[in-house]
């Protein structure tokens, strides 16, 4: 355990899977103490009929604080996700590859715009998530903290990572919230071209010279621990998992995922005679389950928590990004604009 | 902080956060609801919103985050306050519109007394005619 740590006492967590806060602080409290029960009724039965919330309807206080906190983290995760391949940009093997990965890249920040927009709808204005990023306030996904140290590195991000990252999202795209659920079809979409480039990739690798080769299996024996952690740790199964799950906010538990993305990625991996660094992978048939080593929790808190190898320079980063646009953005305000909540 | 990026390198990123750097209120302008048409002939479909000061750079936005991956032929944008909405808490002034089934194609039955009629009166049918002709 890490001093100071407790993962059950409602500290902010970053959960791969979901973004969400599992242990609030209310744990142990109702989530819906202070709640109209007749309203409460009316919304868990839409949610219950597969009918989606939309923002202008009524929702529980909880509602909209889990989903605001899990589609800001998700929009974070895209915009602090395109900076270790964006470093790779000027260093891209070959024309097509640099074209490829510079797409890839403006889909991501695309990907960023869309889920702060859906976020935004709930009442958090644009501005405040980004300053709660570059504060170091509000988290997210622990994978970014890592550095893409070769071209190899981005090749395992773009298929692995992303692999991950659509089995979650396509998971969270039959959730409750209409805005959300929007926006996350439409980035399921073009993450397929992203899945399929980083394959490619891989694949060129692994299939290339001795030294190619063994510059993607590095590459993949420092990213395994991360996409292990990618989901989470298992789900602590509460009155507050369980509500979540009901309003439909988390939509599957952290090991599910990570059984989904075992199942489909681990025979494709050794398809191309790669070696997963974890002698205990198996799959067990008669329980139909991925056994593996129990990956390093310690780790994933202390990354979370600031002291990761890229935590420092992702937000320094950003923050010199918003710095250096300051100027052109105060120069257009308007002095007599009200803020509007986006409609959807 | 050494970075695996040389252009990061050079930047020379402050450790800390500067508190009187962070965004100011309405930093981002107001939102724009975005309109998309596929192609010319089609409905323009409301696709999400972009952050701008004018509607000029609305639209270039737009292009940029809804036209860079689609087909297009055209992109509307509005001011998110200046549409006008219908309440879904009053959804259910809607809700009378299945009853009307006299506007439906489908609610109207002449057949079985068309044939009535004919038998009545002795007319052939005109199908029955066609089947019998060699």
């Amino acid at each position: 355990m890490v001093p100071g740590f407790d993962p059950h006492n409602g500290r902010p967590e970053m959960y791969g899977n979901a973004y969400i806060e599992t242990t609030p602080k209310t744990a142990g409290k109702s989530l819906t103490e202070n709640e109209d029960p007749v309203k409460l009724a009316e919304f868990e039965a839409r949610i219950a009929h597969g009918e989606k919330i939309e923002p202008q309807d009524w929702m529980p206080a909880e509602y909209r604080k889990q989903l605001i906190r899990m589609i800001e983290q998700h929009a974070h995760s895209e915009i602090i996700g395109a900076l270790p391949e964006g470093t790779w940009i000027t260093r891209a093997p070959g024309f097509r590859r640099k074209l490829a990965l510079m797409a890839k890249v403006q889909d991501e920040v695309g990907h960023a715009q869309l889920l702060y927009s859906a976020a935004e709808t709930l009442g958090k204005p644009r501005e405040d998530m980004i300053n709660d990023l570059i504060s170091g306030k509000s988290k997210y996904s622990n994978v970014f903290n890592y550095p893409a140290e070769t071209w190899a590195d981005t090749a395992i991000i773009a298929w692995l990572i992303d692999a991950g990252a659509i089995i979650n999202q396509v998971a969270n795209s039959k959730g409750s919230y209409g805005p959300y659920c929007r926006a996350l079809e439409r980035i399921c979409t073009e993450e397929s071209f992203h899945l399929k480039y980083g394959h490619d990739n891989v694949v060129y690798l692994a299939t290339g010279t001795q030294v190619q080769r063994e510059m993607v299996q590095d590459a993949l024996n420092r990213w395994w621990p991360p996409i292990m952690h990618f989901f989470g740790p298992s789900d602590k199964i509460s009155v507050h998992t369980e509500t979540l799950m009901k309003w439909k906010v988390k939509m599957a538990s952290n090991d599910d995922m990570r059984q989904k993305f075992l199942d489909e990625y681990v025979p494709k991996i050794w398809d191309l005679g790669l070696t997963i660094p974890d002698p205990d992978l198996k799959k067990n048939e008669e329980t139909g389950k991925w056994e593996y080593t129990e990956p390093d929790w310690e780790e994933f808190k202390r990354v979370i928590n600031g002291d990761g190898p890229c935590n420092k320079e992702r937000l320094a980063v950003r923050r010199k990004a918003e710095e250096k646009g300051a100027w052109v953005r105060r120069a257009l305000i308007h002095d007599n604009e009200q803020y509007s909540i986006p409609l959807a | 902080m050494k970075s695996y990026d040389p252009r990061i390198n050079r930047l020379n990123l402050p450790k800390e956060e500067n508190k009187e750097k962070a965004l100011t209120p309405q930093e981002n302008w107001a939102t724009f609801e975005v309109f998309h048409q596929k192609k010319r002939g089609e409905q323009h479909v409301h696709v999400g919103i972009v952050h701008a000061p004018d509607p000029d750079i609305a639209l270039l936005f737009a292009k940029e985050q809804f036209g860079r991956r689609r087909v297009t032929a055209n992109l509307w944008v509005v001011k998110s306050s200046e549409i006008h909405a219908s309440d879904y808490d009053d959804q259910d002034i809607f809700s009378t519109t299945p009853e009307k089934t006299y506007r439906e194609a489908s609610d109207y039955y002449v057949m079985d007394r068309i044939r009535k009629y004919q038998q009545a009166h002795g007319i052939e049918d005109r199908k029955e005619l066609k089947r019998k002709k060699p």
